[in-house]
């Protein structure tokens, strides 16, 4: 896909998936062994059979690929190489030539797929009640490793990397100011952009915020008990923290032995499980994705079972399994500790994510912190889950920039 | 093909068992190793992203063309199989008893990712020594178990199979089949169960031999686990085994938390021969890298071969064993090194690419009625599989002392 000739060239991407991709998916789902179902009556053993056998035989019989495909062609999407590895992205340039250009980073087990209610809602508010003063010109690239774009074949595309690829990318676009918003890895992305500070980067919004004190992040590493004199709202993050780390051990296998999943490259229901089987604040797997399992449409745009498999079956057609895990691997840093991002910055604090960052400690970490919400609904994917809230919160977010 | 477990009859029966691999079965292994779709290239020219692909590509290779398919049931079928009811499960077992009367009784538990496939070696030198080089003196009634998940053995529905069970049920297999004196060995989950059996203690039991010994102190286990660094005042060899056990607990368990948290999201390992096959690759670096070398380069290490291994894996397909064998991490909350209360008589050996090499010091604080404590030079983390002639000598070794002042 690449070509060293036209190495700064700007490509239009469509999907194009052959259907014999689509045939044999269908019928390895189909050819499925199972294993015995869980000998618990919960999901504390991993992703429950039932729910497993459920998703695949929708999978496999009335699942539409070609609607995804169709949704992601009908958005204007490129390809450039950038640091020698091909990007792909999503650019929606809004009708209000005033808008503010934005940056959006997805994460792990995610992909531009979370993103994609979100896309009108922001370009074009004035067809979603807001005002034309909070436009923004969108740009959602994925992450090396992850959906149509390159795999990387060396190491070294961590998230500080991917920062200094994206301030490259939106240069590349002729955005001389923009912001950056991220969750997940996208939030670590946007925090090294922050910490980077490229010429034009004027803040980033995240909805994962790394605002762990030093003190506090060691001792719930460690699984020790709270430091003295933590806030009632510091100690429920505390515990939050704790929480979160006994439910991390996908984190820890791809952080080790990534290139050993060789069965979310040969499985479509070993990826699926794989995929599903990340955490938020209530369950694991997050229990805004099991609801949704369960959610075969929706007018307000909450979290859908073919979303949910949009999402993974990118995954399996673009083989990308083990790619996006490496990125685990590659990173050496902290998780939720301030990382000392000084340019500013707007959080969104929601209820089910990890842990819910207090103010205190969000003023702490990010000293020019320009706004700060704490919401009453969604988790984790939060974009994904709360389209319209998630879009809200970037326009009140980054508000105070415009003027 | 799998086995079914049917209701618990409450039988004492002990009920004579053949492998029986339908073609079927057999078939559709092939077609789904043909099928294999297998990602990109690890992006380091080592194996610390995990199974390089050149290693499963060797793999699948062999696996789908070279290997061969009736090598697994001839091999066990060669031997006498049983299968009999405990607890409500059906355990599959070898059982071999040795022409020397007085041979000294012997339980070996396999452990994760293995099966009676690790020991089929062993069985011919410990029941038949003078076939062997050794003396009618060293001769072992063997009986070799699969454990509850694993092979042959039943899959619990429900939970409670943890090691300590595992070993009670153990201790009535062998009062089962009349033995009323009787030794244990075992290594990896077999040493854990092993130890739980000396900890427990129950009539006839004489001894253990562990290659696997649990033996790091309390407080030192506190600190590795902690990711600490090693404390002051340990012994050259102390210091050794604190960094290669701080080793693993920071870069060499992922695999294990994943089973011990969320066994039943691996569904790879029960649709995926290649992720079967991978997983079952990945217990150990040093291991790893002495089976890789087997396929890669077709030089096995000691008799770690293509087709040993492979004849585990497959076994754990065909069984589809892969997420009920995971279980037992999840099931156990025991430490994997530390001490484990054994007052029995013990022997260990320690063998040199082992996870940890325990320390003599260690050990006997450890088992403090140590009979036998000898380091090898030779053997990795499947003493039994790979090393067959060495595991065999120092199980002779170990028990001699035990046999002395017996009357026959």
């Amino acid at each position: 896909m690449s070509s060293t000739a036209t190495a700064v060239k700007v490509r239009p991407f469509d999907v194009d998936i052959p259907e014999e991709a689509l045939d044999d998916l269908r019928r390895r789902i189909a050819a499925t062994q199972w294993p015995e179902r869980e000998t618990v009556p919960d999901d504390s053993q991993g992703v429950p059979l039932a729910v497993m056998q459920k998703l695949a035989r929708h999978w496999a019989t009335e699942y539409d690929w070609r609607k995804c495909e169709a949704e992601l062609n009908a958005l204007p999407q490129f390809i450039t190489e950038i640091d020698g590895l091909d990007i792909h992205f999503v650019h929606v340039r809004s009708q209000h030539e005033d808008a503010l250009p934005l940056v959006v980073n997805h994460g792990w087990p995610g992909s531009i797929i979370e993103q994609l209610k979100i896309i009108d809602r922001l370009t074009d508010p004035t067809a979603h009640g807001a005002s034309a003063d909070d436009a923004f010109h969108l740009v959602i690239p994925s992450m090396p490793g992850y959906g149509f774009s390159g795999k990387p074949t060396g190491t070294g595309w961590g998230p500080e990397r991917m920062g200094r690829a994206w301030a490259e990318l939106m240069k590349r676009l002729g955005y001389s100011q923009y912001v950056a918003q991220g969750g997940d890895w996208g939030a670590f992305v946007v925090d090294q952009m922050g910490l980077q500070a490229p010429e034009g980067l004027l803040a980033i919004h995240t909805n994962m915020p790394a605002t762990v004190p030093a003190d506090v992040d060691r001792a719930s590493l460690a699984g020790e008990p709270p430091p003295a004199g933590l806030s009632a709202e510091e100690r429920r993050a505390y515990e939050e923290l704790i929480r979160t780390y006994g439910q991390v051990e996908y984190a820890h296998m791809m952080a080790a032995r990534p290139q050993t999943l060789y069965g979310i490259a040969d499985s479509p229901v070993g990826l699926a499980a794989w995929l599903l089987d990340h955490n938020d604040a209530d369950a694991q797997p997050a229990a805004a994705v099991a609801e949704a399992l369960d959610r075969t449409e929706s007018e307000t745009g909450d979290l859908t079972r073919d979303e949910v498999l949009d999402n993974i079956t990118l995954y399996w057609l673009t083989n990308t399994g083990v790619s996006a895990s490496r990125l685990y691997w590659e990173y050496k840093g902290g998780f939720f500790n301030a990382k000392g991002v000084s340019i500013p910055v707007a959080v969104t604090v929601f209820p089910s994510e990890q842990y819910q960052a207090p103010r205190s400690w969000a003023e702490r970490a990010y000293p020019n912190l320009i706004y700060f919400n704490e919401v009453d609904r969604g988790g984790h994917f939060a974009a994904w889950e709360q389209p319209e809230l998630f879009s809200d919160e970037l326009r009140n977010a980054f508000r105070s920039l415009r003027t | 093909m799998s086995v079914t477990t049917t209701e618990a009859t409450g039988s004492t029966e002990i009920r004579p068992f053949q492998v029986d691999i339908p073609a079927e079965a057999l078939d559709d292994l092939r077609g789904r190793i043909a099928a294999t779709r297998l990602p990109e290239a690890e992006t380091v020219s080592d194996a610390t992203q995990g199974v390089q692909l050149a290693t499963m590509q060797a793999l699948v290779r062999y696996w789908g063309t070279g290997y061969d398919f009736g090598r697994l049931e001839a091999r066990l079928n060669a031997l006498p199989q049983f299968i009999t009811e405990i607890d409500g499960l059906d355990i599959h077992f070898i059982h071999v008893p040795s022409r020397h009367e007085n041979a000294l009784p012997m339980i070996i538990t396999h452990g994760w990712p293995g099966s009676v496939i690790e020991m089929l070696n062993v069985v011919g030198p410990l029941s038949d020594p003078t076939a062997h080089g050794g003396s009618a003196e060293d001769a072992f009634h063997l009986v070799i178990p699969s454990m509850p998940g694993y092979g042959f053995s039943g899959r619990p529905s429900d939970t409670g199979w943890d090691p300590d069970h595992i070993a009670r049920a153990w201790a009535v297999l062998m009062d089962r089949l009349g033995y009323t004196h009787f030794v244990a060995q075992g290594g990896d989950w077999g040493a854990i169960v092993t130890d739980r059996m000396g900890a427990q203690a129950p009539p006839g039991l004489l001894g253990l031999h562990s290659n696997m010994p649990g033996a790091v102190p309390p407080d030192i286990f506190k600190t590795v686990a902690a990711g600490e660094p090693a404390p002051s005042g340990l012994s050259p060899e102390e210091t050794r085994a604190y960094e290669q056990l701080s080793f693993l607990y920071t870069k060499g368990i992922g695999y294990a938390t994943e089973m011990a948290l969320r066994p039943q999201t691996l569904y790879g390992l029960a649709d995926s021969p290649v992720a079967l096959a991978a997983w079952m690759l990945d217990h150990d670096a040093k291991s790893y890298e002495d089976i890789s070398r087997g396929f890669v380069e077709e030089q096995p290490v000691g008799n770690l071969t293509r087709d040993e291994i492979l004849d585990n894996i497959t076994l754990t397909w065909l069984t589809n064993t892969g997420v009920s064998s995971g279980r037992l991490y999840w099931e156990s909350n025991l430490g994997f090194f530390d001490v484990k209360g054994v007052t029995v008589p013990a022997a260990v050996s320690v063998f040199p690419r082992e996870l940890y090499q325990a320390p003599r010091s260690w050990t006997e604080q450890a088992y403090p009625n140590l009979i036998y404590f000898n380091e090898v030079d030779a053997g990795n983390h499947f003493a039994a599989w790979g090393q067959p002639e060495l595991f065999t000598s120092e199980v002779r070794a170990g028990f001699r002392s035990l046999r002395e002042g017996r009357s026959s």
